[in-house]
């Protein structure tokens, strides 16, 4: 069993909140995220089983959204804005100077597989540009220096 | 950090206020008192009533009368009702529902128990974009402090009146923000739009009667119901009452948050609120209302911001995302930043869309490197042309109307490329 008993139990309380057991869906996919970083085969088998549908209707579901991996993923997703707005205001610039800092391309991992580096689509900071997120934490009105400092500080 | 706006109004007058954020806070500043009102002293349809003569119109793009979408919902069923609140914003341009969510969570909750009530809805979704990680824990806060108060729940004020509501965290597709989209990605499948009819009020959530509107559209019930019909008329244009709330972002001095009567001016907003652009440069286009919306160029923008007017532009209000780019711009890379969003983010339901953003992508990719044809232009609005109208959901017009845009206002920066064969303007912002 990948799941453990922690994120089951809160799968389970997601669930009652529902109507239909699989408008939890998404909040398990979130909850096994947080714990697993990804969905495995093995993942989706026993999210299957939780929720009575078939293991490839899960894995549907983790194929459209871009939150979710079925790949084991870098321990920070970091996302660069490069929608008009960040343009505008120099976000590919700052997004290639990261990628150089980093030594990555465009949606790549760092060497020592700790980071995942790419560009994204509009995350509602328009008026803060350039701005990026670590996972669900936006950093905003972003110079390359400041940039920096916040990769650097990852661990 | 996400600044409090730069001009307020009814809805983000407290917003500088950390105590508004607290339910005590609220409370102090006459919160919750119109969610009381409107349920001991007004009857389900009196609410609907009011909400239809204040004129709101739902501010998540599409502009519908809220009230009459209220009426939809129907009286005698022995199915649930549910309320779902759509905010999952992504258009790209706008930021106002993060403000009204981090900053204003007790607003919201007060204008959705008002239209649970309206509707008779025993429970609200709350669709929150999965990148809104602290907007939704900030209302997910407020909302646990509404249940120890007993403002949502069983009986919610003693009245009798059940309610819960719920945050769904959605996961990184813009095409949830459509909202049969948003509907199905709700109930735990891939966020593919609905043929529409059936719509939500018949066959919603999980298939139950359903009203969807948008964050903003919530905020602003419980000031109609606290100050009454007219006085909402009182503000904005006749056809389009109301503040709304601007996101300007861009080339601008002052970027940010800005909430006006309808009507404003997008000059002055602009130019006097947010400084205009910086360095003395010229601004060549602006974006009215969200990136689906047609640009209009420099020449254009002594326009209220209301549909009534910008309808004549061959424009909208959308969502009040207002861009701006300065006489460096090019608007060929405008065309391929736009139209790569909508190729990544179609949800391939529609040949017309799936195929259509893809050429409309290769296309003005094509003629920003300099290999592009003259033909090309017609073309680009060809395929525009046969997108519109023609799918399940209204993602493929968002995606061919910037593109007719660009092409009417701005074709000679098309045409310059293509007899240059190369992108003239040096000084642009980088692809």
């Amino acid at each position: 069993m990948v799941i453990s008993e922690d994120a089951r139990a809160r799968i389970a309380s997601e669930i009652a909140k529902y109507p239909v057991k699989r408008g939890a869906l998404l909040p398990a996919l979130h909850i096994v995220h947080e714990e697993l970083g990804h969905v495995s085969t093995q993942t989706a088998v026993e999210l299957a089983e939780i929720f009575e549908i078939r293991p490839g209707d899960v894995m549907e579901v983790v194929s459209f959204y871009n939150m979710f991996h079925a790949t084991p993923q870098p321990r920070h997703h970091v996302h660069v804005c490069t929608n008009l707005s960040c343009s505008l205001r120099g976000s590919r610039e700052l997004l290639r100077a990261l990628e150089s800092y980093l030594s990555v391309d465009d949606h790549g991992n760092t060497a020592d597989g700790r980071i995942h580096l790419g560009h994204e689509e509009c995350l509602g900071a328009c008026a803060y540009a350039p701005m990026l997120r670590v996972g669900d934490v936006y950093h905003e009105d972003l110079d390359l220096e400041k940039a920096k400092r916040i990769l650097d500080e990852l661990d | 950090m996400l600044s409090i706006p730069y001009v307020t109004g009814y809805l983000t007058e407290h917003f500088g206020d950390d105590e508004f954020t607290q339910i005590g806070g609220y409370e102090k500043r006459g919160g919750y008192r119109a969610a009381r009102k409107a349920m001991k002293e007004m009857t389900p349809a009196e609410v609907i009533d009011l909400v239809k003569s204040s004129g709101l119109q739902g501010r998540g793009g599409a502009g519908f009368l809220t009230g009459l979408k209220w009426s939809f919902m129907p009286v005698e069923t022995d199915k649930p009702k549910y309320l779902v609140c759509n905010a999952d914003e992504s258009e790209p341009g706008s930021f106002k529902d993060r403000i009204l969510l981090e900053r204003g969570g007790h607003q919201l909750i007060e204008g959705l128990l008002i239209a649970a009530w309206a509707t008779g809805s025993e429970k609200t979704f709350v669709y929150v974009r999965g990148e809104y990680g602290f907007p939704a824990r900030q209302l997910q806060r407020c909302i646990d402090e509404a249940y120890a108060r007993g403002y949502l729940g069983k009986n919610v004020m003693k009245t009798g009146f059940r309610h819960d509501i719920v945050v769904q965290r959605g996961a990184g597709a813009y095409i949830c923000g459509e909202e049969t989209g948003l509907l199905e990605s709700l109930e735990g499948k891939k966020g593919q739009p609905r043929k529409k009819p059936p719509f939500p009020a018949q066959y919603g959530a999980f298939g139950m009667p359903s009203t969807v509107n948008n964050v903003e559209t919530f905020c602003h019930v419980p000031h109609i119901v606290k100050n009454g019909a007219e006085w909402f008329r009182s503000i904005g244009t006749e056809k389009s009452p109301g503040n709304a709330i601007f996101g300007v972002s861009g080339h601008v001095v002052r970027p940010g948050l800005y909430e006006f009567p309808l009507g404003t001016r997008l000059d002055e907003i602009v130019f006097e609120h947010a400084g205009g652009v910086p360095d003395g440069r010229k601004v060549k286009g602006v974006i009215p209302g969200g990136m689906s919306m047609p640009i209009l160029p420099a020449g254009q923008l002594d326009v209220p911001l209301a549909n009534e007017f910008l309808r004549e532009r061959k424009t909208m209000l959308g969502t009040g995302g207002i861009m701006v780019m300065d006489e460096t711009t090019c608007m060929v890379r405008v065309a391929c930043v736009i139209t790569y969003f909508f190729r990544d983010e179609s949800c391939g339901q529609c040949t017309q869309c799936r195929e259509g953003t893809g050429w409309l992508n290769k296309i003005a990719n094509r003629i920003e490197r300099g290999a592009g044809h003259a033909e090309d232009l017609d073309i680009l609005g060809d395929v525009a042309g046969k997108m519109e109208g023609r799918t399940i959901c209204a993602f493929a017009d968002a995606a061919a109307w910037p593109v007719q845009g660009l092409l009417r206002h701005f074709r000679g920066d098309f045409e310059e490329h293509v007899r240059q064969k190369k992108c003239p303007f040096t000084q642009s912002f980088e692809l």
